[in-house]
């Protein structure tokens, strides 16, 4: 799966979980809980959504590495390509 | 960006024309010999020709129905008539035949003649010679009706205009013709569907059309001072109304205040009244109103004649009736 | 005859519109069933009914707006006969075998104009102004206009949305209360409506209950490795929350120091069932407070599954009227970035409130030595009327007890 269409599915699911702001927005180096306003219920749904659409299974000891755009992101393609 | 004169605007604007398209021609009185009634035309003869600067008798209606007949036959004829108290002669050509063709014919016959007309006060020629009768053509369905309020327009109207299957009437202000306003220099044809918001505010929609939208500009530049922040929204196109523009305006500041010369009864701004009642009717904080040209013959003394049209402290007085701050 | 009411789904809550019916005369209603759909300040409701029986007549049309304790139904109960029905507050029918008289009467008495002399004085209002005072369910005779010939516009508005009661904002997370400011675009109407019901309802609770106030931090070590190594054995979808932890202990807790799980009209009255209310902040602004009933009786994923379920659909202001009107007992928590703890409103007619603020390391003395651990101030406001002092300390305690031993949960 390329980055493209990872970072469009980010954006979608977060875009699901907080309507109201716009997630194309994000720097890379922004934390992308407190940029969108995300608490922890919602941050949960996120991982599950994520995890469910992307077919990859996140441990909560990996939570940290999900914190910003890019970590997101290298963590997943890291992820998918095994 | 250059400075140029409404009336050199409106003449590169023929003078484009006529390069562009060989089926266009201008036909009107002393629009050849004599340069212009208005020095509108000066010098285009000699560059073109008498088959393409073709001077006409005095006849209204016999030059108006043979535009349409050269329109009928597939030239592109500009018809200027003087000054539109005079196309009181030519209306019956205007709205039996160039409006109706198309409609009588089965939609087999388009008449794509552009009439272009001078209009307005301001040279103390009195009552029968100042006219603004932009709500009678703005009234009757098969034609276009447009009013040059800028130097862009009167730069780039006409060239759309030309491009039109049907009849299209440009009202140009004679007021106006040596008012000195800047144009970017490739400036061209502009759009002829659409109003546009000349200055964006947020306070009350001040919309207006022809010589009413510099005046609204310079109110607006007055009002900005006392912290009144005031959009103008220039119709541009009479018939058919850009609602679109104004009602989103509307939607916006809650207040409209529609200015015109025309006399206030049965006018363009008795139409875009009607539509915001109608179609923005929540969103408005405040009645509709409107400043117009007071209900009288034009009178001949120029304090007369200014006094009996909207100026721009009239309209700066009138705003700040309506927003009291 | 059961007359089923129109319910009071918070404590603030005057009126409601009923917007559908989902049963019709003739149905019948089991125990838990959904009888229509009610719009309040807090968006629409499902009203539920919890008997058995035959709904034989809507006392009350599709759109109309009545107050609460409103007969809005007769139910039959089963078993029961069919009885001649007596609609209790409607004026009565003229009876078949009724002089001639009286038909004419009461035929004429409706028709006749009001007794008033003078014209009712009609409100002049502009349209925006109107459509404004709507979305914030104001009354229009109170406010002075200053437009043309007297009318009220938007200005007038706006100066007496600017007069309201100023929020008491302690209880949910700042941050989404700030949100109001940077959006765009113009509030969406319930939660103009919603903000309104949350401040009437804190300012009663500060005007009417003596808060009193006690905090003690607790430390978490144990209960997040515990929810580590359950989280291992979990899918991602049951995945454990903190809050769900505090929702069971706090559950727990309650049933050791039973006075806390109470009402106070007039008196303490203790409640049987254990329902927990928590503070679901939307995401637009303001606060919804739903329930998880009989929390004591769940498994902690079971009341995981709950919130799952519950605080979507707060947020999608989707949620039934038996989960907002019957809490015992309310936990607010503030969660990462917030504030270290937070001191909760009582939402009466309840009597306390528990605060969990965030999870964070801090460094404790533990046995003679400094470490560091991650900890949680946890407060309580409770009622004075109800409780005191020692019978606070006495559940903090016992929420300590059982946070210190999650298994037990």
């Amino acid at each position: 799966m390329n980055e493209a269409t990872i970072k469009t599915t980010i954006f979608q699911l977060l875009k699901r979980i907080a309507p109201e702001n716009d997630p194309s927005t994000l720097m890379p180096d922004e934390n992308i809980r407190e940029a969108l306003n995300i608490d922890s219920f919602d941050a949960l749904q996120f991982i599950v959504a994520i995890s469910e659409k992307l077919n990859v299974d996140i441990p909560e000891e990996d939570y940290g590495k999900t914190a910003t755009l890019k970590s997101l992101m290298a963590y997943l393609q890291q992820k998918i390509k095994h | 960006m250059i400075t140029i004169t409404y009336r050199e605007a409106l003449k590169s604007a023929i003078r484009e024309s006529l390069q562009k398209d060989e089926r266009v021609f201008l036909m009107g009185e002393d629009v050849g010999h004599y340069g212009g009634a208005f020095a509108v035309s000066k010098g285009l003869l000699k560059e073109f020709g008498p088959e393409r600067i073709m001077d006409v008798p005095l006849s209204e209606s016999g030059f108006t129905g043979a535009g349409i007949g050269a329109a009928l036959a597939g030239m592109r004829p500009i018809v200027e008539i003087m000054t539109v108290n005079f196309s009181l002669l030519a209306m019956d050509q205007i709205f039996n035949n160039a409006a109706t063709l198309l409609h009588m014919s089965g939609g087999q016959l388009n008449v794509p003649v552009v009439i272009r007309m001078g209009c307005g006060i301001g040279r103390q020629l009195a009552a029968q010679h100042s006219h603004s009768w932009e709500p009678f053509y703005a009234h009757v369905p098969g034609i276009h009706v447009l009013s040059v309020g800028t130097h862009e327009d009167a730069r780039g109207m006409l060239l759309s205009a030309l491009q039109s299957p049907d009849p299209v009437i440009i009202f140009e202000y004679t007021s106006m013709l040596n008012l000195e306003g800047e144009i970017p220099e490739d400036a061209g044809a502009v759009d002829i569907r659409k109003a546009k918001v000349r200055r964006e505010g947020k306070d009350l929609s001040l919309i207006t059309y022809g010589t009413g939208v510099y005046k609204a500009m310079e109110a607006a530049e007055i009002l900005a001072r006392d912290g009144m922040d005031i959009e103008v929204v220039d119709l541009r196109v009479l018939r058919p109304l850009d609602e679109e523009t104004f009602l989103a305006s509307v939607a916006k500041t809650h207040r409209a205040l529609i200015v015109e010369d025309a006399w206030k009864s049965v006018s363009i701004s008795s139409e875009v009244s009607s539509r915001i009642m109608e179609k923005a009717f929540f969103e408005l904080d405040l009645p509709v109103e409107r400043l117009c040209g007071v209900e009288v013959s034009i009178p001949y003394p120029k304090h007369l004649e200014d006094a009996s049209v909207p100026q721009v402290q009239d309209i700066v007085d009138r705003v700040r009736k309506i927003l009291k701050p | 005859m059961i007359s089923f009411k129109m319910p009071s789904l918070g404590a603030d809550m005057e009126d409601g519109t009923l917007v559908e019916w989902r049963k019709q005369p003739g149905d019948l209603l089991q125990r838990g069933d959904i009888l229509a759909d009610v719009d309040t300040q807090k968006g629409l409701i499902e009203i539920e009914f919890f008997g058995e029986g035959v709904l034989e007549k809507q006392l009350v049309e599709e759109g109309q707006k009545v107050p609460v304790g409103t007969v809005l139904a007769l139910i039959r109960p089963v078993g029961a006969e069919a009885e001649q029905v007596v609609p209790p507050a409607a004026a009565p029918e003229p009876k078949k075998e009724a002089i001639p008289m009286e038909p004419i009467l009461q035929e004429e008495k409706p028709a006749s104009p009001p007794v008033a002399t003078e014209k009712t004085k009609r409100i002049k209002i502009s349209p925006l102004a109107r459509k404004m005072a709507e979305m914030h369910q104001m009354d229009i005779s109170q406010i002075k206009g200053t437009g043309p010939e007297g009318a009220i516009v938007k200005a007038d508005i706006e100066k007496r949305l600017a007069e309201i009661v100023p929020e008491k904002e302690v209880v949910e997370k700042p941050r989404e209360v700030l949100q109001q400011a940077p959006v765009q675009q113009a509030a969406i109407p319930e939660s103009e409506a919603i903000r309104k019901a949350v401040a009437a309802a804190m300012s009663r609770s500060n005007q009417d209950i003596p808060h009193y106030y006690l905090e003690k931090r607790m430390d978490m070590s144990k209960a997040l490795a515990w929810l580590k190594e359950a989280n291992k054995e979990r899918s991602v979808q049951q995945r454990l929350l903190p809050v769900a932890l505090f929702i069971k202990a706090v559950a727990k807790a309650l049933d050791d120091v039973p006075d806390l799980n109470a009402v106070w009209e007039n008196g303490l009255q203790r409640k049987n069932e254990i329902n927990i209310g928590f503070v679901v902040s939307l995401r637009t602004g303001g606060i919804m407070v739903p329930a998880i009933l009989n929390a004591d009786t769940l498994s902690m994923d079971a009341v995981m599954a709950c919130l799952n379920d519950i605080i979507p659909r707060a947020r999608a202001f989707k949620l039934r009227s038996s989960e907002l009107s019957q809490s015992t007992f309310t936990i607010t928590s503030i969660g990462e970035g917030g504030g270290d703890k937070v001191f909760g409103v009582i939402y009466p007619p309840q009597v306390g409130i528990v605060g969990f603020g965030e999870i964070r390391d801090e460094a404790v003395v533990h046995e003679g030595m400094i470490g560091i651990k991650p900890v949680v101030d946890v407060t309580l406001a409770a009622d004075h009327r109800a409780t005191d002092g020692l019978i606070g300390g006495k559940f903090l305690a016992a929420l300590n007890k059982y946070l210190q031993n999650p298994a037990s949960l």
